[in-house]
């Protein structure tokens, strides 16, 4: 069924849950959002999670309590949005065992275009209690709303931010702490490619998928494959070669153009009838222009 | 065949900042919602042509509105501006706050109209309604088309509501160019035929570079799909991809394109394709692969004899005959599955 020439092919394999695979840690992994208040944290979670066009998150209200959200996807996952007034450390009243004491991420949104001093503080007063008693927690720190600076400013708060953090880790004694950082925007594609390293963190079965991802990409030519969550668009797995920003961006867009066309042609009437044997799993594929192809298989519900 | 060549002058006129060049850009020059204001103030006339489905070609004016140039269009240019007009498009703007001055400058620009060419349609849109909360958007567009009507003498104009942040720009352009299209009728007698021929649901026919709609068939089953505003809503998802293609190959998105897209799910299955040099032909035939390969088959098919007789210009009688006898070699629509080898390479 499969074009078999040798032009290059960008397959796309999009998906919505992995069956059964997520009992391994017995719980559900946790993102934490945490971060100064008008940071972007639920911008960000509705972006990402609720399909939010970027262009209205600015009448989003502040958040006054912890956002539980549960995401029932490939692996289920909850997502919880902290509001950023409270200084969780200091609060006698909040549990620390039920916030970190499971495993998961925590993600500390940095605004970039605000003044980040305060919240580079608190961050690394965060860490080092989180490194300290709860080593399960990944933290991942997003320099966040940077589609607003220039290519050379971004490069230099990204610099000055990692600088501040490890000095300062470095002087608490903790040498090369596992703390990652992204540059990320919710009108690019920046913040869904950060987001889908850290939940492939999370996954346990990422090794395997990964190599099985990379012997069907070497075998069949492919140029790059992806393993997506068709829902927040978010990839699980990829082969091995180096990410490639404009094909993931149009891998996603595909995405899209294919839910957009099922919503028109999927309802319901007694007189539309299959006229034979089909696949149960939806595919497509899609030739550009200059002859690359992009083909999307769905693996499963 | 150059006789058959047609050139026709559509004017574009309507108030200073109605919108009338920033619709025109994202229709014609690709240009995305939110780039049009870096546009400028339109000065006097900008004269574009526009080249739609290969024999037809749009001559468009697009008239600045300010008060003043309005003034010569109506005095010293009056002649030359109204003259052989094939299709006026006025816009107005919905948040206008002189509606009745608005509706009087209307009045003078339909009263030259008929002077000159009064066999000219008139398309009027009012424009900007993204600006009109939801719930009242219907009421107040009836409202003013009802004053806009009143206001036409002597022509019989069609109004549509437009936006250009949603598919609405699309309905009402896809709206216009319909009654260009010489011939049309030929073309949708011929997609009637094919549409039967291969069981389709549906069948639409794009236009290749503004991905406007130029027509479309609905089988009785076809016809029945609640979601009306289809047809722009495709149009504006694939703009909107055919973009993101242009963004990330590093070419304009004039010279994007795609050459296929087939998608298969349990309810439906989609071929979309190069039909003729300025058109995409977009078939939704019920799921079954062997149906489904055999209408992709007969659509490559009936594409030689559609462009090879559009070609040589036999407009008047060119489908039928051609397409009918390439589409018999599957009688019954049962071409040997296995030649589907055939559909994979692409000419282009």
């Amino acid at each position: 069924m499969e074009v078999t020439d040798q032009r290059p092919q960008r397959p796309t394999q999009g998906r919505r849950r992995l069956s059964s695979t997520d009992r391994s840690r017995g719980a559900k992994p946790r993102l934490l959002l945490m971060g100064l208040r008008r940071s972007g944290k639920s911008s960000i979670s509705n972006v990402v999670f609720h399909k939010m066009p970027p262009s209205e998150t600015l009448f989003l209200e502040s958040t006054t309590r912890i956002q539980k959200d549960f995401i029932h996807s490939f692996m289920d996952f909850q997502v919880w949005d902290f509001p950023g007034q409270l200084e969780y450390l200091e609060t006698p009243t909040i549990d620390l065992e039920t916030i970190f004491g499971r495993h998961g991420a925590l993600v500390w949104v940095i605004d970039a275009q605000d003044d980040y001093l305060d919240s580079v503080a608190r961050l690394n007063r965060t860490i080092l209690t989180v490194q300290q008693y709860y080593p399960n927690i990944n933290i991942e720190v997003f320099i966040h709303k940077v589609d607003g600076l220039s290519e050379e400013y971004r490069h230099d708060t990204f610099q000055d931010i990692v600088q501040r953090i490890t000095d300062e880790l470095n002087d608490a004694g903790y040498e090369n702490a596992p703390v990652y950082y992204y540059l990320t925007s919710i009108y690019d594609y920046s913040v869904f490619e950060a987001f889908s390293k850290v939940i492939q963190k999370l996954i346990p079965e990422l090794s395997t998928l990964e190599n099985l991802i990379t012997i069907l990409t070497n075998n069949c030519g492919f140029e790059k494959t992806y393993l997506f969550d068709v829902l927040s668009k978010i990839y699980i797995a990829s082969d091995t070669r180096p990410v490639d920003m404009p094909c993931y961006e149009m891998c996603s867009d595909y995405i899209d153009v294919i839910v957009d066309i099922s919503e028109l042609y999927s309802w319901d009437h007694p007189d539309r009838k299959p006229k034979g044997e089909q696949l149960r799993e939806a595919e497509s594929h899609v030739v550009l222009h200059d002859q690359t192809m992009i083909h999307l298989m769905e693996m499963n519900k | 065949m150059d006789v058959r060549k047609k050139k026709k002058k559509v004017l574009l006129m309507g108030k200073s900042g109605s919108g009338k060049s920033s619709m025109r850009s994202i229709i014609f020059s690709n240009y995305v919602a939110k780039d049009v204001r870096r546009l400028g103030a339109t000065i006097d006339v900008e004269h574009s042509h526009v080249k739609f489905m290969g024999n037809l070609t749009l001559n468009l004016w697009d008239c600045g509105g300010q008060d003043a140039f309005m003034e010569t269009y109506l005095a010293s240019q009056r002649a030359n501006i109204f003259s052989d007009v094939a299709v006026l498009i006025y816009v107005f703007d919905i948040e206008s706050r002189e509606v009745e001055r608005d509706l009087d400058t209307y009045n003078s620009i339909i009263e030259a109209l008929h002077e000159f060419s009064p066999g000219a349609y008139v398309f009027c849109l009012i424009h900007k309604l993204d600006l009109i909360q939801n719930e009242h958007r219907l009421r107040i567009y009836e409202e003013r088309s009802l004053l806009i009507r009143s206001r036409s003498e002597h022509f019989k104009i069609d109004t549509f509501g437009s936006s250009i942040w949603d598919q609405s720009l699309y309905k009402a352009w896809a709206g216009i160019v319909h009654k260009l299209i010489p011939n049309l009728y030929v073309i949708e007698r011929f997609l009637q035929a094919f549409a039967k021929k291969i069981d389709a649901e549906e069948i639409i026919l794009f236009e290749r570079s503004t991905f406007l709609t130029v027509t479309s068939v609905s089988s009785d089953v076809g016809s029945m799909n609640p979601i009306y505003d289809r047809h722009e809503r495709l149009s504006n998802i694939m703009k909107a991809f055919k973009h993101c293609a242009a963004r990330n190959t590093h070419t304009t998105p004039a010279s994007a394109g795609f050459l296929v897209m087939q998608t298969k799910t349990p309810q439906f299955n989609v071929f979309l394709g190069r039909f003729t040099d300025n058109t995409y032909i977009f078939v939704v035939v019920p799921p079954g692969e062997v149906a489904y390969n055999c209408a992709v088959l007969n659509t490559l098919l009936a594409r030689e004899g559609f462009s090879k007789d559009a070609i040589v210009g036999h407009y008047e009688g060119f489908p039928l005959p051609t397409v009918d006898s390439s589409t018999g070699k599957g009688p019954n629509g049962s071409t040997h599955p296995l030649s589907q080898s055939d559909t994979s390479p692409d000419e282009e």
